[in-house]
């Protein structure tokens, strides 16, 4: 390699590069490394204690609550989101709507939105005094069915759960309009003139056709979720009433920040990461299908 | 006849479909509408539409809540981190792209593996990165740490925009003697225009929405970003009731994201095809 060329790949490179190593990689190796010492964080004291924090976490109760809640988002988020996505692609897709822009760049809005902006928003839809959901069963005479939403240790979870999906909806109905979009039309007019119905051409030609992706934007999702649980509970809940909502990441956030416990909140941190690639691995596996080429 | 068995055909899916964009719509025009409300507007019935537009909620916003100071501090830390990441990611999806040597693409398979690193992981160890490095609490440590986290995504996707764009141009302009920076910035630059306004647009938002990593390394007043003032606006304003400095706070951040997305939406919602998922 001449020196010239040298200098100039490694110009463009390195920096890119010493940024992500430095900012990305070695506080993840790091988080890793600290889920082995007993550490307050600020004094110098470090500890090396082994597994014992992850003795701790296998008997500490809200590290199992958490875990519940955690599943609990990771399964009905996804699920909802992604059932509604893709009734809402379909229908966009082979109904030939002349408005269908316009459901598009509604149904995409959300997602642009911070989620601290989400978040909030939807605590005053919730609110039990002046929320516009206990109003409105109020004026529907349905006052028997009106709550405290996220002060209840039984509906705060859904009430959790209802802004993510609202978010998420738009940004996976547009994926799935693309890999629709993808499938040769002729495919739809052979199965039409056989009679096949818009529920079999969805069951035998659609779903197999774009179920890589599908495959991939569940990973992705699972991901996701992790991440964005964060925020809307925090905003919305805090984690209560009473650890009700409370998820590891929120978790390890009090233990680490509030209470100090550097070293217990990255073995949490590590557990997290665990079902993540669980999760990542589970899916693919479950979702496995022979690749349909056409 | 044909028409109206079409219209009626589709009558299912359209009152799906206009329930559902009730749902979407009508939180954020409620928003609207209150932060335009008084205090006991705001009380007395939430279905109602403000008597007056009573823009003293805004004043409120910027006066009483700082918002003014948040957005500049937004404003800043978005620029700067973009300026950033945008420029040191293209310049190395230039060369993992085009050259062909090995340890490139080994960078650039450490670059695919780091898109599945959960953020909320590392948040503890940068911040005692930062402390040791004297960032904390600062406006530019924000910048670097946004910048780093969104270049692995960052030359991700502009490999691909890269990788399309033919070699004959490099070769034309290398004969004329153009030197090898001249044609990044000067040829491959203005022709990956199309993916590099698809990242800055996907990064603005991260940056300008995110919350996690504000909330974790600012801790004095007058450095909040947008988001993390609202968010202590909101928790403030459970004891103190003014509700419409609130929502004029909330209708102040999504102006900018509004606008953009009205402006660039075809870009935003192709990006999503070219980049995350078909790679």
């Amino acid at each position: 390699m001449n020196r010239n060329l040298k200098t100039f790949l490694w110009t463009c490179t390195l920096p890119a590069l010493v940024l992500f190593l430095v900012f990305d990689l070695y506080p993840f190796v790091r988080a890793i490394l600290m889920s082995f010492y007993s550490w307050s964080g600020v004094s110098d004291v470090k500890t090396f204690i082994g597994f014992d924090n992850y003795r701790t976490l296998l008997h500490d109760p809200i590290v199992w609550k958490s875990f519940k809640n955690n599943l609990f988002f990771l399964l009905v988020v996804p699920v909802v989101t992604m059932g509604l996505a893709m009734l809402f692609a379909v229908m966009l897709m082979r109904s030939k709507l002349k408005e269908r822009l316009f459901y598009r760049t509604t149904f995409f809005f959300p997602n642009v939105l911070a989620l601290v902006v989400i978040s909030i928003l939807w605590s005053f839809i919730f609110h039990p005094t002046f929320g516009i959901l206990n109003s409105m069963l109020k004026g529907i005479g349905l006052s028997g069915l009106t709550h405290a939403w996220l002060g209840e240790s039984g509906t705060v979870l859904w009430a959790l759960a209802a802004p993510m999906v609202w978010q998420a909806v738009g940004y996976y109905m547009v994926i799935y309009m693309a890999a629709i979009e993808g499938i040769p039309p002729d495919m739809y007019e052979v199965a039409h003139l056989e009679g096949a119905s818009q529920f079999k051409q969805f069951q035998l030609i659609t779903l197999p056709l774009i179920w890589s992706v599908l495959r991939i934007t569940v990973v992705f999702f699972l991901i996701g979720v992790f991440n964005f649980t964060f925020v809307f509970v925090r905003i919305m809940s805090d984690g209560g009433p009473d650890h009700a909502s409370e998820v590891l990441m929120t978790y390890l956030y009090g233990q680490a920040f509030s209470n100090g416990n550097f070293g217990y909140a990255m073995a949490i941190g590590v557990f997290m990461l665990l079902i993540t690639v669980v999760l990542t691995f589970l899916s693919e596996a479950f979702m496995k299908r022979e690749a349909i080429q056409y | 006849m044909t028409n109206f068995k079409s219209f009626m055909a589709n009558l299912p899916a359209r009152i799906v479909l206009l329930a559902y964009s009730v749902i979407v719509l009508y939180p954020l025009f409620w928003t609207v509408t209150a932060s335009f409300k008084t205090t006991t507007e705001f009380y007395k019935n939430p279905w109602a539409l403000p008597k007056a537009l009573h823009w003293g909620n805004y004043i409120n916003a910027f006066n009483k809540a700082n918002i003014g100071a948040y957005f500049l501090n937004s404003v800043f830390v978005t620029a700067a981190a973009l300026a950033i990441s945008t420029t040191l990611a293209f310049m190395a999806a230039y060369v993992i792209a085009r050259y062909d040597f090995p340890v490139f693409q080994w960078i650039r398979k450490l670059y695919m593996v780091a898109l599945f690193f959960p953020v909320a992981f590392k948040i503890v160890p940068l911040f005692l990165l930062l402390n040791q490095i004297h960032l904390l609490d600062s406006l530019w440590g924000l910048v670097i740490v946004y910048a780093a986290s969104s270049i692995p995504f960052t030359v991700f996707l502009m490999t691909g925009f890269l990788g399309s764009i033919s070699k004959e141009y490099e070769e034309a302009a290398m004969m004329d003697g153009c030197s090898r920076f001249g044609i990044l910035f000067r040829i491959i630059a203005p022709m990956a225009r199309a993916g590099l306004v698809t990242v800055i647009v996907f990064n603005f938002m991260s940056y300008w929405n995110e919350y996690i990593m504000a909330l974790s390394f600012i801790s004095t007043e007058s450095k909040r970003t947008l988001t993390l003032g609202l968010a202590y606006l909101m928790e403030v304003q459970r004891y103190a009731t003014d509700w419409g400095a609130l929502f004029a706070g909330l209708v102040i951040v999504m102006v900018p994201t509004m606008v953009l997305y009205a402006l660039l939406q075809k870009q935003i919602t192709s990006g999503l095809n070219v980049g995350g998922l078909k790679g």
